[in-house]
């Protein structure tokens, strides 16, 4: 289980987020929506450890553990595990090394770059002059050599062709335990029943949920957690009239 | 020869343009016999794990020929194929007539002191020749082996690819464990006929008070390719070399990789220049270097001379703990119709790459040696598979020692 309590975060003197309470519970995937600047990637950031982002109260909790004040790779082996929309290049350090030092143990690397269709980038640099979405495609690769607990999602769908939203999308929901198998000896509810992997999805289409079924959508505003119901129905509602509610929500 | 000495004679005293001046003086040059062996399995086991770093295996698996020089003395030199010769050049000079055509054409025996000094006193050096159409399967090796305190060795090495053949040569320069100081001149004369490969790899692994002046140029016929690596990942107290390579038949190729790691104490000032004379020629220069703590000069001059060339060049530094790297880049376009183009930067590691590979589960530490043994690990296209081997291996070695 993740859990936030009365967070508060600084970005050098900014103040970005504000007094943030958020609950994941085991098994629970949730959508993070928000405008630009509203604090939705320092979110991410904060839980993953990013020290840039200096917690100035409150507390995250991961697997019943204080992780507030732990380093990235602390929490990176306690099973968070996070997709980035912007990742670094890294010279000299191929793909397939980088799938390897994803995975805690041996990994059939061919295997899974097959499933996201990556194999012939293997041999390249590490996001090394890749298109949108290679890089959504390498940050997945990575994510399932990793396999974590607590998935965060920053934008998996940004910069994706038609082509391959369907492959993403499919991809996360199965490392979340959210994929349909009709041939699975279990049945679908009991599948759901034994589901434990946690998601934190940021998204800015809302195209991601055709593709991936979620249980709580939260918007973020500001700073501040204003609301926190159906993914479907908040995406709906900003759809109609973008953010103009969630300003009158949090006012 | 006499000719020769006489120019070097006035030379003797004359300043290098770049490096610190070393006193000649203070290093002895008399020779220091040692014998012949037929196997170089009887090398004591101490010496041979010294080679074996700078890349050169004494069982030569997988080489097809081998020189060794201990201190002034050569004590193996064979060649294992056909259209391949390795020879001592103090015995190619006494035996081999067509040696003088090639010795001090590229290099100017009145360059500077150490010229002067290569043709006054020489210990010895190698002369290795691929003939017309031959390929070499397997990388030649040679090493410059230094074990008396506080000796100059004195060498020069020449360096032939016939037309159409293809030569690799790896080439390791090493001071016994115990050895503190010494000077090691080297003079180096290559020569790439038309239509042949040549790639010559270089790993440097001196001691803490060895200084190094290099001397060494090279010329690349049309069609010709030569590739140059040069690696020296340990401390040296200083070093320098400024490597000329002249492009000078059409479509005549030149790639320069120079990998650096500069040690507190150490001076490094380490370049190419290369002059594209014909059309098609191309040339590229590439280093990369790390001090953490020593003093990097890295430099690389482009000359394009007629129009229809295409040269790049590369420098990039990483100073980790202390140091300083000084990039220096030059491009000469001499003529409209050249293209070239540098890049440059020196920096620090990037603290996203960090958290980066961080969040995929590394310690800092981890994260930090990944990311520079990638900044020193550069694709080197046309290199055989043993020779990049050698260079991942001085690349794991030099980050263990950085990383303590």
């Amino acid at each position: 289980m993740l859990q936030i309590e009365d967070l508060q975060v600084k970005l050098g003197d900014k103040e970005i987020l504000k007094h943030i309470d958020l609950e994941i519970l085991p098994g629970e995937t949730h959508i993070l929506f928000g405008p630009n600047g509203s604090g939705k990637t320092s979110l991410l950031m904060t839980i993953m450890g990013y020290p840039q982002y200096r917690v100035t109260g409150g507390k995250i909790l991961f697997k019943e553990e204080d992780i507030t004040h732990m380093s990235v790779d602390e929490r990176a082996r306690l099973g968070i595990g996070m997709s980035y929309q912007r990742p670094p290049t890294i010279h000299g350090v191929k793909t397939r090394q980088m799938i390897e030092i994803c995975a805690k143990e041996e990994v059939d690397v061919e295997a899974l770059a097959k499933k996201v269709n990556f194999s012939e980038f293997l041999k390249r640099d590490v996001n090394e002059g890749f298109s949108g979405g290679e890089i959504k495609r390498s940050e997945l690769l990575q994510l399932m050599a990793q396999d974590a607990d607590l998935f965060l999602f920053d934008e998996p769908e940004s910069g994706v062709d038609l082509e391959n939203i369907v492959l993403i999308g499919n991809t996360i929901s199965e490392l979340l335990q959210r994929d349909f198998r009709v041939d699975s000896e279990k049945t679908q509810k009991e599948r759901h029943r034994e589901r434990t992997k946690m998601g934190l999805i940021i998204t800015h289409t809302g195209f991601i949920l055709d593709y991936v079924t979620a249980d709580k959508g939260q918007v973020l505003f500001d700073g501040v957690l204003t609301c926190t119901t159906h993914p479907r129905e908040i995406f709906r509602c900003i759809s109609r009239v973008g953010y103009e509610e969630c300003i009158r929500c949090a006012a | 020869m006499r000719g020769l000495d006489e120019m070097a004679l006035r030379a003797k005293d004359k300043t290098a343009k770049l490096g610190p001046d070393i006193d000649l003086d203070a290093y002895g040059s008399e020779p220091v016999p040692h014998g012949y062996v037929e196997d170089l399995d009887v090398l004591s086991e101490a010496d041979k794990e010294r080679m074996i770093l700078a890349g050169v295996d004494a069982e030569e698996t997988e080489r097809s020929g081998t020189y060794v020089q201990k201190d002034t003395s050569v004590i193996h030199s064979h060649s294992r194929q056909e259209g391949l010769e390795v020879i001592p050049i103090k015995e190619a000079l006494k035996q081999y007539g067509w040696v003088r055509d090639y010795y001090w054409k590229l290099v100017d025996v009145d360059a500077d002191k150490y010229t002067a000094r290569a043709q006054l006193d020489l210990h010895n050096g190698y002369v290795i020749r691929a003939l017309p159409g031959s390929k070499v399967i397997y990388p030649v090796q040679a090493c410059m082996y230094m074990e008396k305190e506080g000796l100059s060795q004195n060498v020069h090495n020449i360096i032939i690819a016939e037309e159409g053949s293809e030569l690799h040569i790896i080439t390791g320069c090493a001071t016994a464990a115990h050895l503190q100081r010494g000077l090691h001149v080297g003079v180096s004369e290559f020569y790439v006929r038309k239509d042949a490969k040549l790639s010559f790899t270089m790993i440097h692994y001196w001691a803490e008070e060895m200084m190094v002046r290099a001397r060494s140029a090279g010329i690349v016929e049309e069609g010709g390719l030569f590739l140059n690596n040069y690696i020296c990942m340990k401390p040296v107290r200083s070093l320098q070399m400024y490597p000329t390579t002249h492009l000078a038949g059409k479509g005549a190729v030149a790639r320069f990789y120079n990998l650096l790691v500069g040690s507190p104490g150490s001076q490094m000032d380490v370049g190419g220049r290369i002059y594209l004379k014909e059309p098609d020629t191309r040339a590229e220069i590439i280093s990369r270097a790390i001090t953490n703590g020593g003093n990097i000069i890295a430099r690389g001059d482009l000359v394009g001379e007629v129009p229809g060339v295409k040269a790049h060049l590369e420098c990039q530094g990483l100073i980790l703990n202390g140091g300083s790297i000084h990039a220096i880049p030059e491009l000469e376009g001499m003529i409209d119709g050249v293209e070239m183009s540098h890049e440059a930067a020196v920096g620090k590691i990037a603290q996203d790459e960090i958290l980066y590979l961080m969040s995929r589960g590394l310690s800092e530490d981890e994260a930090s040696a990944t990311i520079v043994r990638g900044f020193l690990s550069v694709d080197i296209p046309g290199l055989p598979t043993q020779l990049k081997a050698e260079i991942d291996r001085a690349v794991q070695q030099s980050d263990k020692d950085m990383m303590m």
